[in-house]
């Protein structure tokens, strides 16, 4: 019986996620904390697919599928940002706050 | 066995989780990291879905982590001055992510017969797992092989989400380059 370990495993996990992307600033270090999060969550659909169904499984499939295109275009991003601003550091890079 | 071996993993994918928060070098976070997805390779190995583990070693650990560490190194950031921020942002995510961690943990009681009674008033499984015993996904893996058993259904039930996929992925190409070029 692997559900429960599995299930407070994914719980930690994403409960580090959450405290990373609120206490740093750098935003590839920001992209990786969230990066975390997708695989708790990922470790969740594993382990209920061995009860719901195969489907679980396929579900973490699209969803590294998506990780993947969500890191390309974002890290783009902050490449292009730190060529107009020379720093990745949120700090610095609040012009959408106003 | 397995079992202390699953236990084993789990705390190595959260403690190298928590090393890639504190670590201040990107770098090493990233490193830690690739630890967290390895760990949790192994688990998906034990969980019986050997086809994902193998994905989350190519895709996660390899390609992703590839691409992050490639742009670390590019831009330079090993040298950067400490990113975290101050007590007041710790207070607020470390409450919040307490309450989090509080809320999901109690879920971590779940019962999978809970969801089948409220679906269909019985507490039978049958309906709804594929694989009752880690006998039977063992035997249903031999009958159809790893790699059959994951796209038997993603070829027929989830065909659409697949052919999105594919969409998805083009646009994530075009958009990287877009937004990477210097001069299109």
């Amino acid at each position: 019986m692997l559900l429960g370990p599995a299930l407070v495993v994914s719980a930690l996990l994403f409960a580090i996620g959450v405290v990373g992307v609120l206490v740093r600033r750098n935003a590839i270090v920001l992209f990786m904390c969230i990066e975390l999060m997708l695989n708790a969550v990922n470790l969740t659909f594993v382990a209920l697919s061995r009860y719901h169904g195969v489907g679980g499984q396929l579900m973490v499939f699209f969803v590294m599928t998506v990780a993947a295109s969500e890191a390309a275009v974002g890290l783009a991003i902050i490449l292009a940002v730190f060529r107009h601003t020379t720093s990745v550091d949120l700090k610095t890079n609040t012009l959408l706050q106003g | 066995m397995a079992d202390t071996i699953f236990v084993a993993l789990g705390a190595v994918a959260v403690l190298s989780g928590l090393g890639c928060i504190l670590q201040r070098n990107p770098l090493a976070a990233a490193i830690w990291l690739v630890l967290t997805m390895l760990a949790l390779a192994g688990m998906y190995l034990i969980l019986g879905a050997p086809f994902i583990a193998i994905i989350q070693v190519l895709v996660y650990a390899g390609a992703i982590m590839v691409l992050f560490i490639f742009v670390i190194m590019l831009l330079n950031l090993g040298h950067a001055p400490s990113d975290v921020r101050g007590p007041a942002a710790w207070a607020v995510g470390l409450v919040l992510a307490v309450g989090m961690a509080a809320f999901l943990l109690r879920l971590g009681g779940y019962d999978p017969g809970r969801l089948a009674f409220e679906l269909t008033g019985t507490r039978d499984l049958s309906a709804a797992a594929v694989f009752a015993t880690a006998e039977a996904a063992r035997q249903a893996g031999e009958a159809q092989g790893v790699v059959g058993a994951v796209a038997g259904p993603l070829f027929t039930t989830y065909l659409v989400p697949f052919e999105v996929t594919s969409l998805l992925l083009l646009v994530a190409i075009v958009g990287a380059v877009v937004l990477a070029k210097r001069k299109i």
